[in-house]
């Protein structure tokens, strides 16, 4: 899973009926210190994620698990919303 | 002529990485707490090879299949059925497994 | 599987129910030599690993059947911690 923050949303009115009521959201990559990365992805929100909102994105066949998701054509779910997040203060990166 | 699904399953695989490559094995891992289905099983670490024999980026942790050991050129499978199945733990968190010691590569010009 | 080295915990109360009860590890994935090999990444612990522990960590679909019978829905977990590695002195 690759931690992340949500920096906007999708909206699509065409699309594959299997995305019907799907909330789309955009997610930009970011280090465990906070720090904006490079990469973002459009994921599919399970879990009631909103703006600004750090988050865990799972990505793969393993995004298909989480509720509601069985047989969504998409690659990455929000799973979960990080309350609080841990550093081990030798560990370097 | 190749049947068309033969290039879109190789696409597929590139782009997610699950292949069987050629690589070299750099050395071993030991492990006493792990997940049961790797207990009993080697585990070496494997490096990529280019075409041209080089070692490429970080090694893999692959379970042994076949009795490999450090230095061997090997094919390395990491797509995880078929590393599974090679190891006989279907159904278990293994995503590459070395599954040949290879004698040698014929590459055309 | 990939070597790592666990940098931090981290928590989630708001999360999908195929997440529930599992401890999720902040990780750095590593290469031989110890040094930092690709972007830190959020995995699922199947062993009991814990901070500066060297790890090695599954990736992919494969991954959720760290848990089972537990049905997860990771695309990460970490499945051994590793003691020593040998390595070829050609390397």
């Amino acid at each position: 899973m690759l931690l992340a923050r949500v920096v906007g949303t999708v909206v699509a009115t065409r699309k594959d009926p299997r995305l019907e009521g799907k909330k789309l959201l955009v997610l930009r990559h970011v280090s465990p210190q906070g720090e904006d990365l490079d990469t973002y992805v459009v994921a599919i929100d399970t879990v009631g994620a909103g703006f600004r909102e750090r988050v865990i994105a799972v990505s793969g066949s393993s995004a298909r698990m989480a509720a509601g998701m069985k047989d969504t054509p998409v690659d990455t779910a929000i799973v979960g919303i990080v309350d609080d997040l841990e550093l081990d203060s030798g560990a370097g990166n | 002529m190749r049947p068309w699904w033969e290039s879109w399953i190789q696409l597929r695989s590139r782009a997610r990485g699950d292949a069987v490559l050629i690589g070299r094995v750099i050395g071993e891992v030991v492990a006493s707490a792990k997940h049961e289905s790797h207990a009993g099983q080697k585990l070496l670490l494997v490096k990529t090879l280019d075409l041209d024999d080089r070692l490429t980026g970080a090694p893999y942790v692959a379970v042994d299949s076949v009795g490999a050991g450090v230095g061997d050129r090997v094919l390395l499978a990491m797509d995880g059925w078929a590393a599974m199945t090679a190891v006989g733990r279907p159904r278990s968190p293994i995503d590459a497994a070395v599954i040949g010691i290879v004698d040698s590569v014929d590459l055309a010009d | 599987m990939r070597l790592g080295r666990v940098v931090g915990s981290l928590w989630s109360s708001v999360k999908t129910e195929q997440l529930e009860g599992v401890r999720l590890l902040l990780i750095q994935p590593i290469d031989e030599a110890g040094a930092n090999a690709g972007r830190t990444l959020i995995a699922a612990d199947a062993i009991g690993a814990g901070a500066g522990d060297t790890i090695y960590w599954c990736r992919g679909k494969e991954a959720s059947f760290a848990m089972l019978p537990a049905a997860v829905g990771a695309d990460a977990a970490v499945v051994g911690i590793v003691d020593s590695i040998t390595l070829a002195s050609a390397g």
